[in-house]
């Protein structure tokens, strides 16, 4: 529209206050040389927390690898899978995994994209965590495998006998998504953190001002690096965002493709990417309480950020089960007898434990996210977010588990399969392999991007400024004409 | 294929099944009909599978778990009217033999991430152990779960010494981690096609038959060549008025027994079953 309002004292002054924010994503002490000091700081010595969370997780991961050490050399009968159940816990777990990775880019790349800065502190770890995520993921898959040492085969690669993948089955659409998705979000991470190593080199010495000399790759901070920098990153992030948005619509399409009653469902791939954001987004609150504690990083996680996260979080669990319940309502309108009675047995059968843990811990508990005080107080929240991701996992669980249960061929329908210690330990493993590998990315690599803080800084020390003149401006009474377009 | 002829024949893609018109003039296409009324449940069938195909018993533990191994299974069903009749309650029992149903568009077949399964031109559908992964997709989209895993390692366990000595030369046997299934006996199977070539001609009826069928002792498997339109197989399907390439049948009078099991899944089926008749008077 281009004719514009006619200008009004009393209509410029509303517009000023909208503009002016309750309270400053971050506090007026930041400066620049302080956000430097306290991000070098993570990578020196930590609470000594970091060291029993560090430990725990390394303990965790061992008995992970020592289940998979016993079902790699005993086969794949010691995790109690049988003919009806053959997926379990892997896929169900390997589904979790993917999921927890998709709010990191959408911290990263979307909110980027749409310039949104509060994002600014906190997107570095979340896209490490898609990073370590994916990683975890991609271990479910050859541990879920009868011949892990044969992996390959469903990679398309080259050789003399010209066989290829099946490109019909959604497991190879997944190899490739992931594998395209893991690259990419390894290489957006390392992007984005290209300015803050070289800051590191600058202050390290030793072995560790090698690795991050030879991981800076030369920046200066030159101009022209900057220039080239912006544009890559950006290129880089638009990239990303489809890809988020592909990766568990293809990993749905493990189910929705196949025949068994309670998959073979239409609205899954939108389903499986709002159930992805939503636990990524639980998962992101988790770390930043754990972050903000262990490394102290008080002064950049502040309670403004965590309530625009939190917001997100919640509008997010709200349009996942707004699709959860319409997969019920059309499976229960539906014309699938079958589909039916397997959507029956869930809610009724063997496993209802788990279908009603689901509904308590991810459709009932985001509402505590309504309360003032579970927002502020961060113990509480810790623990409200863990509960939201216990709800997901459960999800997972109940859309494998009671399928294979009572599917089409009555002569298989078994009651109450429960998964060997073997499965379990695996389970935990992974939480101890991801908590590992995070934990260690957060003492090597600076976890708050400094750049891109001090950007955030400068930006709102401008508008202060631009406030307090115009402030001054006003009550002086000397208000210019304002542009149309400002209103 | 172009986006205008996926649009153009969208109704033909969503109702033609896989391989549809493909292999009509391939010489063989192997079938098998059922008889429910003449079987007895005495498992000679599983028995001589597990003898033919080098199938490993289990043991009880494993079986309770349900990682049985045997391709052909019986199932004991209990007709409830049939059982309350009598005075004799085992009168109620109910047999089904259960095996690869060696479907025309099987759900198994485009899941596997390898191609470890596929579709033979006649008619079967084949599983290369060499090149599965062991994803267990393809049992996890089988609708009449009758792929079996190897969640063990049989070879080392199954057949102690002197036992190995037993097992069949023609049919591999099977290491931890691969998927296998009922492969309507596919080493006698070539044997015979190969030896029948050779000799210039095609299988004659009942030259060559499947382990079960040669075992049962009431003639309840039927087994043979259903592009031979002579055989008894095609005989039978035609005389049950099934249609191979339909998924639903239509009878021209009651009476008619033969049907195909979950076939309105789009599974096209190529055992026919025929229903088991009881006159509870008697």
């Amino acid at each position: 529209m281009s004719h514009s309002v006619p200008s009004h004292p009393q209509m410029d002054v509303q517009v000023e206050r909208k503009f002016v924010p309750k309270q400053k994503d971050l506090g007026a002490d930041v400066t620049w040389a302080k956000i430097n000091k306290d991000v070098l700081k993570s990578l020196e010595k930590p609470r000594p927390v970091f060291w029993v969370i560090f430990f725990s997780a390394l303990a965790l991961f061992s008995f992970g690898v020592y289940c998979e050490v016993y079902q790699y050399q005993n086969g794949m009968g010691v995790s109690d899978l049988n003919n009806p159940q053959v997926w379990g816990l892997y896929i169900a777990t390997f589904i979790f995994w993917i999921g927890m990775g998709h709010s990191g880019t959408l911290l990263s790349a979307l909110l980027h994209i749409i310039h949104a800065d509060w994002r600014k502190p906190i997107y570095r770890y979340s896209e490490a965590m898609t990073t370590f995520t994916l990683l975890t993921a991609a271990l479910f898959v050859l541990v879920h495998m009868g011949r892990l040492w044969q992996f390959y085969y469903v990679v398309a690669y080259p050789n003399e006998r010209w066989t290829w993948p099946n490109f019909t089955s959604p497991l190879v659409w997944d190899a490739t998504a992931i594998g395209t998705y893991l690259t990419s979000s390894l290489l957006f991470l390392y992007m984005g953190m290209i300015p803050d190593l070289a800051i590191c080199r600058d202050n390290a010495r030793g072995a560790r001002r090698a690795l991050y000399r030879f991981l800076s790759m030369g920046w200066q901070g030159t101009d022209r690096q900057w220039a080239n920098f912006k544009v890559a990153y950006m290129t880089m992030a638009c990239f990303l965002m489809p890809l988020a948005v592909s990766v568990h619509s293809i990993v749905s399409t493990d189910f929705a493709v196949s025949q068994n009653p309670g998959w073979h469902v239409t609205s899954f791939p939108p389903y499986f990417v709002l159930g992805a954001l939503y636990s990524g987004c639980s998962g992101i609150i988790t770390l930043f309480i754990v972050l903000r504690y262990v490394f102290r990083f008080e002064a950049y996680m502040t309670q403004p950020i965590l309530n625009k996260l939190i917001k997100m979080t919640f509008a997010i669990a709200m349009v996942w089960t707004y699709l959860d319940l319409i997969e019920y309502a059309t499976t229960w309108y539906g014309s699938d007898e079958v589909a039916k009675a397997d959507l029956v047995y869930r809610a009724t059968g063997d496993y209802a434990l788990q279908f009603w843990g689901m509904i308590f811990c991810a459709m009932v508990m985001p509402f505590t996210l309504l309360i003032r005080f579970v927002r502020t107080n961060y113990t509480t929240l810790l623990i409200i977010s863990l509960i939201l991701n216990v709800g997901m996992w459960l999800e997972r669980f109940q859309i494998i588990t009671p399928t294979f249960a009572k599917s089409h061929y009555p002569w298989l329908w078994t009651a109450g399969w429960w998964p060997s210690w073997v499965q379990w330990g695996i389970v935990a493993g992974s939480f101890g392999w991801f908590t590992m590998l995070f934990m260690l990315y957060c003492k090597i690599f600076p976890s708050v991007s400094m750049y891109e803080v001090k950007e955030m800084v400068h930006e709102q020390n401008m508008e202060e400024k631009a406030h307090a003149t115009q402030a001054e401006v006003h009550e002086a009474g000397l208000l210019p004409e304002m542009e149309g377009g400002q209103a | 294929m172009s986006l205008s002829n996926l649009i153009q024949n969208w109704n033909s893609f969503r109702t033609r099944r896989p391989y549809e018109g493909q292999y009509d003039e391939a010489p063989y296409k192997w079938a098998m009909v059922i008889d429910l009324d003449s079987c007895i449940g005495c498992n000679a069938c599983t028995v001589a599978c597990y003898a033919e195909n080098n199938l490993p018993v289990v043991g009880k533990e494993r079986f309770g778990k349900g990682q049985a191994m045997h391709w052909i299974r019986i199932e004991r069903y209990w007709g409830a009217d049939e059982a309350k009749a009598t005075e004799f309650p085992e009168r109620g029992a109910e047999y089904l033999p259960m095996l690869c149903q060696q479907c025309e568009a099987a759900p198994c077949e485009p899941v596997c991430p390898v191609g470890a399964t596929h579709h033979s031109p006649d008619g079967l559908n084949t599983q290369v152990y060499n090149r599965c992964v062991g994803s267990r997709y393809c049992s996890a989209n089988c609708p009449y779960k009758v792929r079996y895993f190897n969640w063990w390692n049989y070879p080392d366990q199954a057949w102690p010494n002197p036992l190995e000595l037993q097992l069949n030369p023609d049919v591999t046997v099977r290491s931890k981690g691969v998927m296998e299934k009922c492969t309507f006996c596919v080493q006698r199977l070539r044997a015979g096609m190969d030896k029948a070539k050779t000799e210039g001609r095609i299988l004659a009826d009942g030259e060559v038959l499947t382990a079960c069928a040669q075992a049962c002792p009431t003639s309840a498997i039927t087994f043979g060549n259903w592009a031979d339109k002579k055989s008894k197989v095609a005989r039978m399907w035609k005389n049950q008025q099934v249609n191979l390439a339909k998924n639903s049948q239509e009878k021209s009078e009651e009476g008619i027994r033969g049907y195909r099991i979950l076939e309105d899944l789009n599974t096209y089926p190529s055992i026919v079953y025929l229903e088991r008749l009881r006159n509870l008077e008697a």
